[in-house]
């Protein structure tokens, strides 16, 4: 079991979180005046690395916020977690 | 290929069992392939025996990164079973299942193919109410399929808890009957030796690093870790590295990498006639030839590639198993480890061309793709000869996600992942 560092509690073991999928994308501003191909990329394609990975995790049974991770899916070792809003290019690829 | 036979075991024990070969060589790459096929797991291996053997494509190349067999094929649970929901779905799995008849004699292997039925359990009334609705679109589909009220389902499966004081008491199952079991490793070799045998490359311990382009935007080869390999047809068949392989070409698909746990028990007599699988509490058992109780658990939450998952999953499945077969509860589990399952959105496969010229990929088999591997192989070696899906896969394309066609096999997993 992964221990995870909540930004606002601290560490817990993973049973507390959920898993949100990754980071960062942003529902388009205007989706009406998207393509098939990139709305299907929105809604579809995801990034799925062999290495540094910036993801979405939620607290639910603690604070019950999400928050953001970089985590190694190789090794599982986060490098970083941070609150919502704040860029992944701070915290990405150490791990 | 030397013939394996009742004869040829009698022959061979008069000299003391030394006039056996090899199964398959053990080459160096050449400079060129007709195709070459990355990842020597089942899918791959069929892939490249059907290439051979029904299209005359021999100047094939099979390339793995590790050993043979050694990802996916040989960490699953062996569970092969075809009662799938929907047309397309049913049509795919019972092609394969199809082919898992006779599959020991086609290849002159034993896989050990053994039809002893998949019963799936349910516990709640939408179960029920979904599972008859699975037995009855199977019927229509031609796949076999019934229903089984519990005291059936006890004396199908005697060691199951029906009655007493279950949480999720069990209230009926669906039995398909030509589901069963399979050896896997049994079946990557049975495809490598025949494989092998009609001039096939297998080449281990070679990792493609990297997909070259040519000018008019094809593909023109391979770079590995053994060297460049020239071709003009890849096929892709990498199961959880899928991803990591197609972002070379920069093809982008809409896949997710999670690690997926079996356990197995020690050794025990013959106590378990069938596969038994339940969605709703999480478990899925049989018991192997050698005597193993082969346990299946759940995907971890996130995306990984690390090939272990967390503990906490297979403790899930082991406090459900020992729910549905009280005596279970003083067994041992010897080994437990994880593979990497590449998962779509709609939890259907991806059996296609993709938009590269001479790329093709046959991936997303998420958590059950052993059960597939002949009818995959088959199909996928149609697609890459042909250039040209043949109609049971038609339906399994890349764009089916741009176009909203899905094949949204989410529910009909055999247990909720």
């Amino acid at each position: 079991m992964l221990i995870i560092k909540c930004p606002y509690c601290g560490p817990r073991p993973e049973l507390e979180f959920t898993y949100g999928g990754e980071a960062h994308i942003a529902r388009p501003a205007d989706p009406a005046a998207l393509d098939d191909e990139s709305w299907a990329a929105y809604l579809y394609i995801r990034k799925n690395p062999k290495g540094s990975h910036a993801e979405r995790w939620r607290h639910t049974n603690g604070c019950g916020r999400f928050f953001n991770a970089v985590r190694n899916t190789v090794s599982d070792k986060f490098s970083a977690t941070y609150e919502i809003g704040q860029k992944p290019s701070d915290h990405e690829g150490s791990a | 290929m030397q013939r394996y036979s009742a004869f040829a075991l009698f022959r061979n024990g008069l000299s003391g069992q030394s006039g056996w070969q090899r199964q398959w060589r053990s080459p160096e790459p050449k400079p060129e392939y007709d195709v070459v096929i990355v990842g020597a797991g089942g899918h791959g291996l069929a892939t490249a025996y059907y290439l051979a053997a029904e299209h005359g494509i021999t100047n094939v190349a099979v390339l793995e990164k590790g050993w043979l067999g050694g990802g996916n094929t040989g960490r699953n649970t062996t569970i092969i079973r075809s009662n799938y929901l929907f047309d397309e779905s049913a049509r795919l799995y019972d092609h394969a299942l199809q082919l898992w008849d006779g599959l020991s004699q086609t290849l002159n292997y034993n896989v050990m193919y053994s039809p002893r039925g998949v019963l799936m359990l349910a516990h709640n009334i939408h179960d029920v109410q979904s599972f008859k609705r699975h037995v009855h679109s199977n019927r229509l589909n031609g796949v076999d399929n019934e229903w089984l009220t519990p005291e059936e389902c006890k004396e199908f499966c005697p060691p199951l808890n029906v009655g007493g004081s279950m949480r999720y008491p069990i209230l009926g199952g669906a039995l398909q009957r030509k589901g069963g079991t399979a050896r896997h490793d049994a079946v990557a070799w049975g495809y490598a030796r025949a494989a092998d045998a009609r001039g096939v490359d297998i080449i281990e311990k070679c990792e493609v690093v990297g997909v070259r382009r040519s000018a008019d935007g094809g593909v023109e080869g391979v770079d590995t870790s053994r060297g460049f390999i020239r071709t003009r047809k890849i096929a892709v068949s990498a199961a959880g590295n899928t991803s990591v392989v197609m972002d070379m070409a920069g093809v982008r698909l809409p896949l997710e990498s999670f690690p997926l746990q079996a356990l197995v028990s020690e050794p025990v007599k013959p106590v378990f006639p069938c596969v038994v699988m339940s969605n709703t509490i999480h478990a899925y058992i049989s018991q192997s030839d050698k005597g193993e109780m082969v346990i299946g658990a759940g995907t971890d939450a996130y995306i990984s590639y690390s090939q272990r998952g967390g503990l906490h999953i297979v403790n899930h499945t082991l406090s459900a198993i020992c729910e549905l077969v009280p005596m279970f509860r003083r067994l041992r589990m010897l080994r437990n480890w994880g593979g990497i399952v590449d998962v779509t959105p709609d939890r259907s496969p991806i059996i296609a061309k993709t938009p590269v010229k001479g790329l093709y990929v046959n991936c997303g088999w998420g958590t059950g793709g052993f059960k597939a591997t002949p009818g995959a192989g088959n199909l996928f070696a149609w697609t890459v000869a042909k250039d040209e899906p043949h109609p049971i896969n038609a339906p399994f394309t890349i764009e089916r996600f741009r176009d909203g066609i899905l094949i949204d096999e989410a529910a009909a997993a055999a247990v909720a992942h």
